[in-house]
């Protein structure tokens, strides 16, 4: 007897779980091999569930040690390449010719590296001493700034994903990403790549869906700290950015062509920080008398 | 009234978690959950029982009893506060003038294991400070033991000491001790007949505290004593309730099991200390439209 595929149910991952779309919806996506999908139609309430996950990891992730962080990110690369194959055939099925889904792989892997090296770097470039006209040390440093929505790139299935996912993670954020409409199915491969990676629960959520229905939702939530769309919708950006002042979130539009090698540095991850300065009180510093 | 423990009704798990599931399916919205969600609010038991406790930990959760969340001046205060004996009259004085009560554990709280001297010492140091409420635990080892008249005895004269004061006793079974529920049905029988007016689930203290299933058998077993004496005794699930979703199906639970008169503070309490900032911010959401964050609401 011809043996039957067992074919995966893509889900979506919320807190380090891959439930259901809580709202029971589905859309149906074509795949090349003439396969129909069924990808979760994520509902605002799984959103809402993604932030208190994401919320609840904050705090462990973001006081772990920046090179842990490093070690972390890094290992998601580990986890990726060794799935290259199955990343390849999902992306064929997508429409990527084999090059380009190649390329589009290594450069994700390749990226996931880098940033895993900024973990404990970034820190050292943006934090300053300052100048004061009073006996203070005076000294400012980057620090997370939370949660983070994102609704990810639709033209790209797994660089774009990557390239925003990497940053904000380095940075010791934890974020809530709405993968590619059009592109989806590698999104939740890859959140089995995180779930694999020691990367703690909730750090990253990944759910499929709607911008047109979810980026309200998105930018209105007021225990989210940053929103970013990385596509250029004006009336949807509007939106955004009217929701997002209800807790004065930070809003970015990354709307960028990610397979350009220029579009990766540490001011991704400082975009998502905020510069706490101290001001503590001393007699003088140093012998040379220098006023700092 | 002469009632043999040894013959409590044995308890269908299966029947009682099927239940329980089915009570989970309520689908509460709108204006009603705003009503349900200031209900569990006015039901909490604001507690902390921490060797680390402080006079000024416990002054400020007092104040957060009173004021929930400044933001919505409207809201019901707590039930009550729920400390250590020692810090009654802190809480006393915070309360003074407002309507919660000042409820104290006792009985070497929270393992149970001291000499009834102690336990009746304990629980008089706290009532002469003024405590509303003694929660007493019993002592696990003798129930399981099967010596339930030491059980029974140690409740009675907790009753009696309480009952000079005017407070109200709850007894708290500690059931992810006496872990089945056969146990507990036995335990809430105990309890009832030796002058409880209010059983209670757990410590908080060990891993696993309130679950739905527990306190159905608890429910029923108090119904049970409610049609054969038309007396009525309170509940209070403790530990482990801290999202508003489940206190409402709490509430589900309590409402079809024993009907509209018990759902007041005078007969089901929460005991719960993140509880109330989490069924603050489903108010805020009702209200504003969109969901709420922390940020915004004075830690617990």
């Amino acid at each position: 007897m011809e043996r039957i595929e067992v074919l995966k149910t893509y889900k979506i991952f919320i807190g380090g779980q891959f439930p259901r779309t809580e709202s029971g919806r589905y859309y149906p996506l074509k795949l090349k091999n003439n396969m129909t999908v069924n990808v979760s139609l994520s509902s605002r309430k799984d959103f809402r569930n993604s932030v208190v996950a994401a919320r609840s990891a904050f705090n462990g992730w973001s006081t772990r040690a920046a090179f842990n962080r490093g070690q972390i990110i890094y290992r998601i690369a580990e986890m990726l390449e060794g799935r290259k194959e199955q990343f390849l055939e999902e992306l064929k099925q997508l429409g990527y010719s084999v090059a380009s889904a190649k390329k589009e792989i290594e450069q994700s892997i390749d990226r996931l590296v880098y940033y895993a090296g900024w973990c404990d770097k970034y820190q050292q470039l943006l934090s300053t001493v300052n100048p004061v006209a009073s006996s203070h040390f005076n000294f400012s440093v980057p620090e997370p700034m939370g949660v983070v929505a994102i609704m990810a790139d639709e033209s790209t299935a797994l660089l774009g994903l990557v390239s925003v996912i990497a940053p904000c993670i380095a940075g010791g954020n934890t974020c809530i990403v709405l993968a590619s409409e059009s592109k989806p199915t590698c999104a939740i491969t890859f959140a089995e790549v995180i779930a694999t990676s020691d990367v703690p629960g909730g750090v990253v959520n990944i759910v499929t869906g709607n911008r047109k229905e979810l980026h309200a939702h998105f930018s209105s939530h007021m225990d989210v700290n940053a929103v970013i769309n990385c596509n250029s919708e004006k009336e949807f950006n509007k939106t955004i950015g009217e929701n997002a002042s209800l807790n004065v979130k930070r809003v970015f539009t990354w709307n960028k062509n990610w397979a350009d090698e220029t579009e990766q540095g540490p001011y991704f991850i400082t975009d998502l920080q905020e510069i706490k300065t101290t001001w503590h009180p001393i007699e003088n510093i140093g012998v040379s008398g220098i006023k700092y | 009234m002469s009632y043999d423990f040894k013959h409590s009704p044995a308890i269908d798990q299966v029947g009682i978690e099927e239940r329980v599931a089915r009570f989970n399916t309520r689908s509460i919205k709108k204006g009603t959950k705003v009503q349900g969600l200031k209900l569990a609010l006015n039901m909490i038991d604001l507690t902390t029982l921490e060797g680390k406790d402080t006079e000024g930990k416990v002054k400020q959760m007092c104040y957060k009893a009173i004021h929930p969340h400044i933001a919505m001046p409207d809201l019901p205060t707590t039930a009550a506060v729920c400390v250590y004996p020692t810090m009654v009259k802190t809480a006393k004085d915070a309360l003074k003038g407002s309507q919660v009560k000042v409820a104290s554990v006792s009985t070497a709280f929270p393992s149970g294991n001291s000499t009834m001297q102690i336990k009746l010492l304990d629980t008089k140091f706290a009532l002469d400070n003024g405590a509303n409420e003694i929660d007493m635990v019993i002592s696990r080892g003798e129930f399981l033991k099967g010596n339930y008249n030491f059980v029974f005895d140690e409740i009675a004269s907790i009753k009696d000491l309480c009952k000079k004061y005017e407070a109200r006793l709850k007894v708290i079974f500690e059931t992810g001790e006496i872990s089945t529920l056969d146990n507990v049905r036995r335990a809430s029988d105990i309890a009832i007949y030796a002058g409880a007016d209010f059983i209670k689930t757990s410590t908080g203290k060990i891993g696993v505290a309130a679950t739905m299933p527990v306190t159905l058998v608890m429910l029923d077993a108090i119904k049970d004593y409610y049609i054969k004496t038309g007396i009525m005794v309170g509940m209070k699930p403790a530990g482990g309730i801290s999202t508003a979703k489940s206190a409402l199906q709490y509430l589900v639970m309590l409402h079809e099991t024993l009907g509209n008169a018990w759902l007041d503070n005078k007969w089901f309490r929460f005991g719960a200390s993140s509880l109330a900032n989490d069924l603050i911010l489903q108010l805020e959401k009702e209200a504003r439209g969109v969901y709420f964050s922390k940020d915004y609401i004075s830690v617990d």
